[in-house]
């Protein structure tokens, strides 16, 4: 009893630390002062710590310019991949019509065609759409990205509200669509909150496509992508960089548990 | 309040015909039971009814009106559903008042109906409650409060009481009474459990295989079942039958080789089927014991508190026996039993249909 315990504890401790060991050893490196960066043998605890770097990098022009990109991309691609998904989602739920099965596995099937080979096409084509450079082509380009796994975890979400539920509300007057607004949203809405999350971090951190198809209007990672490549931006820039790409997906997973868990001032068994 | 018709309704789904040419008349305020065992097709009729499936063929029709073709929420009717269908994320008050919403029917008027219907249902002190914090009687009220409080022409319930546990089922099903005497909304009520159907039904309508077999009152049901599928599943223990032949000569019925006087009742019938088999069916409380012409031995002997249930086999047959509780019969003792003719009811050996009776 007291060896499982222990065994279980340290399985916890272990999980804990393979995730946050990363985020440590980042945010401390971010928060080392230029010199004790580059010394040599470097302490794993800084002796000093300060924040000098970390804004004045976030104060520099192109990263917040970057910044706002990224949250646009990001809030579009949200948008475009629900309005893509739900609709999907909910008739994979509830409709029983042939070749659902096939339908499904056809989604997740896209997701084995490498991006890498569309790269250039799709260059060319958004050039003659004239999306190249612009959000909108990047927020396109990520919902095609994110859709695939949303339709399959909003399917699933839809699937969690029972059939029952719809149809009780529709014998009481309401609608198809009224049915669904009053009874089926409310009750999936933690579960597409997750979605959306999901869709966000997807978005945040895709670097390939934002990298190629924009020049100007870079999101952050690929702004990050393009300095240090491209101009072999010193350490202490990366490390700032990589801090402020982990930062707002941290704080959003800590916003959006605790919702996710009181939803309607009961525990949702 | 209303009558309901259903018109040669019809309904499968893929390969399965769920539903068959199924008509029935529900008259204004009756209470009608559908009963069957699972997978007979009750719950896809009262489905057809409540609009949430569409017949292949046939109508429906609710007071007088088509609605064959109209959605649930415009056939003014109330559904208790078998899970209850309580809509989680809402307090109990906004579950009630559910229904009043969608009918545009003001605040103040919605406070007063739901409070109303809540103390008719023994529910006034759990409208600040969630679904979730309820038991699962409480649940049910809440769920048939849902459905009344829109004064439906039709309520339409789903075995409402099969997730109740057993003491509380007995409570919910006199409650159940209570209330259709009190609201008098025409009733449709779907079931597998016979006690249940004979309990509550004024009318019950005996599914199988998507066919209505029998629709009668519950003792017309039970004292002449139309068939022998009907006869076993009604009443518990159910009906016993017997293989048997018609005399040649007098017409009387040959039951393991002994004589027994056929009922009256069935001359005319039986006058066509002389030297032929026939199936007789007996309640196992009509079958009395001490003398009689059949020999067998008491296999087992169950007392069951208000009766005693005896196991008998004759030559051929295993006979359930209904007997008072102090009857005196053990395991292994030898007794002798009489098909008494006015409780025996005949069917062809082949169809298994009952026989006409004059």
């Amino acid at each position: 009893m007291t060896l499982r315990k222990l065994g279980l504890y340290a399985a916890a401790l272990l999980l804990t630390a393979w995730v946050l060991a990363p985020i440590v050893l980042i945010a401390l490196a971010a928060a080392t002062p230029r010199e004790d960066l580059y010394r040599w043998p470097r302490p794993l605890w800084p002796e000093r710590l300060s924040f000098e770097i970390l804004s004045s990098f976030a104060r520099q022009e192109a990263v917040l310019r970057a910044l706002g990109n990224s949250l646009a991309v990001a809030g579009l691609t949200i948008v475009l991949a629900t309005l893509v998904s739900a609709p999907a989602g909910y008739a994979l739920a509830r409709y029983p019509f042939r070749g659902r099965e096939a339908v499904q596995l056809g989604i997740l099937a896209t997701k084995m065609f490498p991006a890498t080979a569309l790269a250039v096409p799709l260059a060319v084509a958004f050039i003659r759409w004239g999306l190249y450079d612009t959000l909108l082509g990047v927020a396109l380009v990520h919902t095609a990205l994110s859709v695939p796994f949303v339709i399959l975890i909003v399917a699933s979400v839809f699937r969690g509200v029972p059939a029952e539920l719809e149809e009780a509300a529709m014998s009481l007057g309401a609608s198809r669509v009224g049915a669904f607004i009053r009874v089926t949203f409310p009750m999936a809405l933690p579960g597409l909150a997750a979605a959306a999350i999901f869709t966000f971090i997807l978005s945040w951190n895709e670097v390939f496509a934002a990298t190629l198809l924009t020049v100007n209007h870079r999101t952050l990672p690929a702004l990050l992508v393009h300095s240090v490549v491209a101009e072999g931006a010193p350490l202490h820039y990366r490390y700032a960089g990589g801090f402020f790409l982990v930062l707002p997906a941290l704080v959003i997973i800590f916003v959006i548990r605790r919702y996710l868990l009181t939803l309607w001032g009961v525990t949702v068994r | 309040m209303a009558e309901i018709r259903l018109e040669g309704l019809h309904k499968r789904f893929g390969r399965v015909v769920a539903v068959r040419d199924v008509s029935l008349e529900i008259r204004e305020g009756e209470f009608v039971v559908l009963l069957g065992p699972s997978g007979c097709g009750k719950t896809t009729v009262l489905r057809l009814v409540a609009g949430l499936e569409t017949p292949d063929r046939g109508r429906v029709w609710i007071g007088g009106r088509d609605v064959t073709r109209l959605p649930p929420g415009r056939r003014d009717l109330g559904m208790v559903f078998q899970s209850y269908a309580l809509f989680p994320h809402m307090r109990v008050f906004d579950n009630v008042a559910f229904g009043l919403r969608m009918r545009g029917v003001g605040v103040a008027e919605q406070r007063r109906r739901v409070e109303e219907v809540a103390e008719l249902l023994q529910i006034a002190d759990l409208l600040d409650r969630y679904p979730a914090q309820l038991s699962g009687g409480q649940r049910q009220r809440v769920a048939v409060a849902r459905a009344l409080v829109v004064r439906p022409q039709v309520l339409l319930m789903d075995e409402p009481l099969s997730n109740l546990d057993a003491l509380l089922r007995l409570h919910m099903r006199a409650e159940l009474k209570r209330l259709h005497r009190e609201v008098g909304s025409t009733t449709v009520y779907v079931t597998h459990d016979q006690v249940e159907a004979m309990s509550l039904g004024d009318r019950v309508a005996v599914l199988r295989e998507g066919q209505v077999v029998q629709f009668d009152t519950p003792t017309q049901i039970y004292d002449h079942p139309s068939d022998r599928f009907v006869g076993s599943f009604l009443g518990n223990p159910p009906m016993n039958f017997f293989q048997a032949t018609v005399d040649p000569e007098d017409g009387s019925l040959r039951v393991e080789g002994v004589k027994f006087p056929a009922p009256v009742a069935y001359a005319q019938a039986l006058a066509e089927r002389r030297g032929g088999p026939i199936l007789v069916g007996i309640r196992p409380e009509h079958v009395s014991v001490g003398t009689g012409p059949l020999r067998g031995e008491v296999l087992v002997a169950e007392p069951l508190g208000a009766q005693k249930l005896l196991t008998v086999r004759t030559a051929q047959h295993l006979v359930k026996v209904a007997v008072g509780p102090d009857h005196a019969a053990r395991p292994g003792e030898h007794v002798a039993l009489d098909l008494p003719e006015a409780h025996l009811r005949l069917m062809d050996a082949q169809t298994e249909r009952a026989l006409p009776r004059r």
